[in-house]
This record gives structure tokens, sequence and C-alpha cells, in this order.
């Protein structure tokens, strides 16, 4: 999937602001998401940070999305859970699984692939996990289904 | 002189004009005192660190409000790093850091750098352009008119006396109570239920 590609995606679900931690898959889409103005790009530093900066975008009115890696995902724990569970916010996440092809082909040393599902299951964040080479039709319909439910959610994408 | 906490927020309450504030930890067990408007928002349950970064999400969606953040030193330690996105981020933003030295609702145990650590300096270093510091309540109160005129981000480090004996306060009204209220005051469609 292309940076316009992801941008007309994000504009049509309404999205206002991205925050923003690239990994080496993700990072492609910076430049095009550093021009676009709308949605807004928030460079946080670090994953905790971007959760909750999107709580007070929420809180505020805002529909932002949280673009991070799967070790971010680890290191963000208590905010995902303040901002789902106690502040109950509609938080949407973009989440890179490092490594995942490999670790599918038990040819991975890499432990992150092995712990993103169980980590989003711990905290009770429903998620989908798109197949490798996914389209931009099934990661919009991954999207789409997250924003229409209102709740929160997270989408997987395989590295 | 260091600063009481309640002499430090009351100052806050005089200026804060239709600017939404979020009081965290140990300032929620003074700040409805002060004050009970529909703009205040007591974050807690919390994630702990986490006010500034919430501060600016909400500042950057209600450009045309103003946020005040009290923080304490412990959680501003927690996420030094999002001085650096604030000042990255221009909004108005007041961030005032109540530095007492301790985790004060954890029975007073002191924090790294307590008495040492010179934030001012740290919140220049981020990028931060208008950064204050004061160490007793009449010059705060006499400065507040300033610090308080024009655009943020604006950074305050006022050195608090530490207190003993405090248990976790609690908010005045629970977790979605407040945010209805605060997006009824903003104008923001209901919260979805989640
Ligand atoms: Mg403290």
């Amino acid at each position: 999937m292309t940076g316009p590609e992801l941008l007309a995606g994000l504009r049509r679900l309404g999205f206002t602001h991205v925050v923003y931690l690239p990994d080496s898959e993700t990072g492609r889409w910076d430049q095009d998401l550093a021009a676009a103005g709308s949605p807004r790009l928030i460079r946080p530093t670090r994953e905790g940070e971007a959760i909750g900066i999107a709580a007070g975008l929420m809180l505020g009115g805002a529909k932002p999305l949280v673009v991070l890696q799967c070790t971010g995902l680890f290191e963000s724990g208590d905010a995902l859970r303040n901002v789902v569970h106690d502040l109950k916010l509609p938080l949407v996440l973009v989440v890179g699984v490092r490594g995942y092809l490999a670790f599918r082909q038990g040819q991975s040393q890499d432990t992150c692939p092995a712990f993103t599902e169980p980590i989003l299951q711990a905290w009770r964040l429903p998620y989908h996990l798109l197949q490798p080479a996914f389209t931009r039709e099934s990661w919009e319909q991954a999207l789409e289904s997250i924003v229409t439910s209102g709740k929160a959610g997270a989408v997987l994408l395989p590295e | 002189m260091p600063i009481s906490l309640s002499d430090a927020l009351a100052v806050v309450a005089d200026h804060r004009g239709d600017r939404i504030v979020i009081p965290t930890m140990g300032a929620i067990s003074v700040w409805p005192q002060l004050s009970d408007a529909p703009s205040d928002f007591c974050y807690m349950p919390s994630s702990m660190g986490q006010g500034t970064a919430l501060a600016l999400g909400l500042a950057l969606a209600q450009p045309q409000r103003g946020v005040i953040v009290l923080t304490g030193d412990g959680s501003l330690l927690m996420n030094l790093g999002s001085l650096v996105t604030i000042a990255q981020h221009p909004a108005d933003l007041w961030v005032i850091l109540l530095d007492n030295g301790q985790y004060e609702i954890t029975g007073g145990q002191p924090v790294p750098g307590g008495g040492r650590t010179d934030y001012a300096l740290i919140a220049r270093g981020a990028g931060l352009p208008r950064v204050y510091h004061f160490e007793d309540a009449d010059t705060w109160r006499q400065s507040a008119g300033e610090v308080f005129r024009g655009t943020g981000p604006v950074f305050v480090w006022l050195r608090l006396c530490p207190r003993q004996g405090q248990q976790t306060p609690k908010p005045p009204r629970p977790m979605a109570e407040q945010i209805d209220r605060l997006r009824r005051e903003l104008g923001v469609e209901p919260r979805a239920k989640s």
C-alpha cells in the first residue's frame, strides 16, 4: 500500500490525526504523512505517550489513529489499559508485528511476534491480523470495522 | 520558602480564564476545593506520567480553548520526552510542574534527583520557548498575570513544600461523568460507549 493510498483511506474514515512512531515497514509512509496536512501528523517520543496524546485528542472531539510497532505496544501497556478500560475511549491502533512472517515459518529468533497477540488478548483489545501482502481493501475493511464498532481495537500488520 | 500546594493552585484558579484545567495525582486533593467548572478534568484513574501527553492532545483538538495541566515531579520524570513533543507541536498549553521532591501519595518517598534536578533547564533544552521558575508564593502570585498572558506552550516550575500522610485522592465525580461533562462543555458529541 502506498502513502497516497493510505492517506485516501484515512481521510475516508474520518481520521483527523496520525500519532506515529515509525518502524521499518510503516516508515515508508513517513513522507506522505508529513506532507499531508490532513490528517495531521503528530510525532511522539514513545508509545505510551502516543496513546496519552490520542486520549486527549479523542476527549477534545478529534479522531486519531495511533501507529506503532509491537515493541512499542509492549512499552505502552499502562497507557493502553487506562485509555481503553478506565476512560473507555475508542482508541484505534495499527501495530506493525516485527518478524511475524519468519516467526510463522519457524525461522525467527525474534520474541516480538510470539507475544503480540497474547498481549492484546490480555489487555482485552480486539484486533484484526492482516494477511501477508495484504491489499488496500483488506486494510481499509479492518480499520473501518473498528471505527464503525465505536470501540477500541487494533489492526496488526504482519512484517 | 517553598510554596504550599494550596497557594500554588489558588493562583492557577485565579488566572485560568476559560482554559481547560487537568489536575493529576496530588493536585486532585486540592483543585476541587478551588473550582468545579465543567472545563476541569481531574485525570484519575490515570496512567502515571500521561497527564502532559493527554493535555497536549486536548490542546491540539481544542486550539481555541487552551489547556493547563497540573503535573507532579514524579509524573513528569516518567514522561520527560513529552516536553520535546510539546515543543515540536506548539499549542496553547501551560504545563505547571508541582515539584515537591517526593512521590506524595505512596508515602513521601524521594523522587530521583529531588532538589537537584533543574527542570527549567530541561524544559528549555526540550525547546520550550517560555519557561518560568518560582520558589516562593508571593513571586508566583505577582508573576502569574504575565505567565498566563499570550500563547503557549509555557512551562512553569513551582518548588513546593513536601506533604506527609497523603492518601490517593478521589476525583470529584466518576470518570465517565467527567468525560461527558467536559465534552458537553466543549460542544463535542457524547463519548461512544466502549
Ligand atoms: Mg511529587
